[in-house]
Parts: C-alpha cells; sequence; structure tokens
C-alpha cells in the first residue's frame, strides 16, 4: 500500500514509522526545516520538506499516482482539511483520513464531506463522560453524519421533570425523548409518559443541546 | 448592506473603509486586537478580535445576515476554510476569498468558489508590461 503523511509532528512521525514497519510504502512531508533535518536522519528519502497544501509538493510526493490513503495529520486544521480536498478531488486520492485538532473545528470538516477523522480532544471527552459515575449525562452513540448523537439520562428523586408527561417538559429544540426504561423494561418515549425517579432516559439531541436538554430533565 | 470583512490586513483593512464610505454596514474580524488601528483613529463599524473560522464568533459578527464575505487573512487555507463555511453553512450570496498561491485559486475556483489571486494579477501585469514595452521579442505561446 502506498501512503503520503501529511505532517511530521509527533503524531505524522509516529504514523509514518509504525505503516514502514508493517511493510507499507510512505511519504512523509514536513514543511519545518528543524523537524525535517531531525526526520531525514531516520526516514531518509521517505520523507520530503515542503507545504503539503502546494501542489507542486504534493506531486513531488507522488499524489498523482495517487496514494492508496493520504494522511493529513499536520497540527494545523484548515490545512488539514485542504490537503483532503486536494487529494480526493485534484487527484482522486480514494481515501483520506484528517486529524481534527480543535474539536470545534469538527463541522467544518463534515461540511466539507471529510471522513474519517480524528481528534483526541473529543476522543478523550468521550471516555471522560463514560468513565466518571457522578457525571449525569452520558454519551452512547454519536452519528457524525446525520449530526445527531445518542444520551442516556437518569431520573432523580429531586429533577424537574419527575413526576412530569413527556409532552409537559418544555425540550430544547432540536431534541427528543426516545425511550424510559423503569424496573429492567424499556418503553418508546410518547407524549403520555410519566417520568419518574430512577428512569433511565434515552435521548437523542444535536450535539450542543446537552445542557439544554439537562436543565429541563435534571436541574432545578 | 452588511459586509464581513474577516483578517484586517492591508488588503482587508482598506476594503472595510472603503465598503463602509460607500454606506455598508462593515463587521471586521481579525486575530490580533492591534489591527483595528489600520481602520483609522475612528473606525464607526464593529471589530472582533477572534479567528476566522470559528463559528461562534462568525454568528456574533452577523454571519446569518451578511450580504457579503471577504475572506482576506494571511492564510491561504484559513480564507479557503472561511469561503466554503461561508458558503456552503451560511450559505452568503458574495462570498470573495483571496488566495495568494495561484495553483490553489485556480483548484478552488473550478469549484466554484470566487477567489482573487494578487499573485496570478501580479504576473499577469508584469508579464504584459515586459511584452508591450520589449517590442523586439515576441511572445512563443
Amino acid at each position: 500500500m502506498y501512503v503520503v503523511v501529511a505532517g511530521g509532528g509527533k503524531v505524522g512521525a509516529n504514523v509514518a514509522r509504525s505503516l514502514l514497519r508493517l511493510g507499507h510504502e510512505v511519504t512523509l512531508i514536513e514543511q519545518r526545516r528543524d523537524r525535517f533535518d531531525r526526520l531525514e536522519d531516520e526516514f531518509e528519502h521517505q520523507v520530503q520538506r515542503g507545504d503539503a497544501t502546494e501542489l507542486f509538493v504534493l506531486e513531488h510526493a507522488g499524489l498523482a499516482r495517487p496514494p492508496d490513503i493520504v494522511l493529513a495529520l499536520t497540527g494545523d486544521d484548515e490545512d488539514n482539511m485542504v490537503i483532503c480536498q486536494l487529494a480526493k478531488e485534484k487527484y482522486g486520492a480514494p481515501k483520506v483520513i484528517a486529524r481534527v485538532n480543535d474539536p470545534r473545528n469538527q463541522a467544518h470538516f463534515d461540511l466539507l464531506g471529510i471522513s474519517p477523522t480524528v481528534c483526541a480532544t473529543s476522543s478523550i471527552m468521550a471516555l471522560v463522560e463514560h468513565e466518571v459515575p457522578e457525571h449525569d449525562l452520558i454519551h452512547l452513540l454519536e452519528l457524525r453524519k446525520e449530526n445527531l448523537e445518542i444520551v442516556e439520562v437518569q431520573i432523580d428523586r429531586d429533577s424537574p421533570s419527575a413526576g412530569k408527561r413527556v409532552e409537559g417538559l418544555d425540550l430544547p429544540e432540536g431534541a427528543r425523548l426516545i425511550s424510559v426504561m423503569r424496573e429492567g423494561k424499556a418503553e418508546i418515549a410518547v407524549g403520555s409518559t410519566m417520568l419518574e425517579p430512577g428512569d433511565q432516559v434515552l435521548a437523542i439531541l444535536e450535539p450542543g443541546k446537552e445542557d439544554e436538554l439537562r436543565r429541563v430533565l435534571l436541574r432545578h | 448592506m452588511k459586509a464581513l470583512v474577516i483578517g484586517c490586513g492591508r488588503v482587508g483593512s482598506s476594503i472595510a473603509v472603503q465598503l463602509q464610505s460607500e454606506g455598508w454596514d462593515v463587521v471586521v474580524v481579525d486575530e490580533n486586537e492591534d489591527a483595528l488601528s489600520r481602520l483609522g483613529d475612528h473606525w464607526p463599524g464593529a471589530f472582533l478580535v477572534g479567528h476566522g473560522i470559528d463559528t461562534d464568533l462568525l454568528r456574533e459578527a452577523g454571519i446569518e445576515e451578511a450580504d457579503a464575505v471577504i475572506a482576506s487573512t494571511d492564510g491561504d487555507n484559513t480564507n479557503i476554510v472561511i469561503g466554503e463555511v461561508a458558503q456552503k453553512r451560511f450559505d452568503v450570496k458574495c462570498v470573495v476569498v483571496r488566495v495568494l498561491d495561484p495553483a490553489r485559486a485556480e483548484f478552488y475556483a473550478a469549484r466554484g468558489m470566487r477567489t482573487v489571486c494578487p499573485t496570478q494579477t501580479a504576473i499577469d501585469s508584469l508579464a504584459q508590461i515586459v511584452r508591450a514595452e520589449a517590442p523586439g521579442v515576441r511572445a512563443t505561446a
């Protein structure tokens, strides 16, 4: 397999090294002189110096072949987006993977159809939400393409939603309750479903509506 | 009419001042608050400090009501992403993006983005002057 790796920082260099160990053909692109000099000692002709958003740099790295996959792993999200667009649309690379540095830019990658993406911050945050037990809103599933996520919430005795019907809740736009689990039995949430303390509720919502949902269901 | 100018360097600040003097409601965004001084002593429009691809900032700047967005930061790729977001997410009618690299400017222009490439303009103008003023030399193309 032929892989082009854009960005020779910690992530890019480690990925390139791992791919080489697996026997793949790799070209690593790094713009910074100081980094390039260090990488050259290890990667020799398999690292090239240049701005991976410049067409002649990409062509020199063999983008026109095209590679089986292009990895945009620089520390700059705009650069990663442009690298992926060029790789896919100009050179016809069949697959790209992009690194997202700032999770707030995830929406831009999605908007431009760049997928899959990897964001260390989001991965860590998702794990924190799963692992920390007192956290009141658990992320179960992220439907990235649909820009929706499914979360689980436990209703307590003092939750403002306890003792109310679903239709009586002032749910934020972009959030719906899916089901209510009570004493081991799940039920689809409809307008007349009454919420009770101890209920485990599944909700589907647009990312960013968590706080509003939390306020309606859990906080006074 | 409302315009957002993102990137307040020589180009961005001049466009902002011109549009404002022509009666436009202009909001300027730059990462560096010192850039405000480029807009003169009494800039009557809005000026926001932040990164041009920050969606919250763009909303605060009023991109949802903007008739035009001009991306003129010093980063080609930043301008390109601002242009994509303004066009595809916020549906702004007039989006103009400065791209210094002629190759990227051409690629994105072919995809339907309105790009302006000062480098290409300089190349064309310089070549034209040389051709016009060196009459002994004939173009081969």
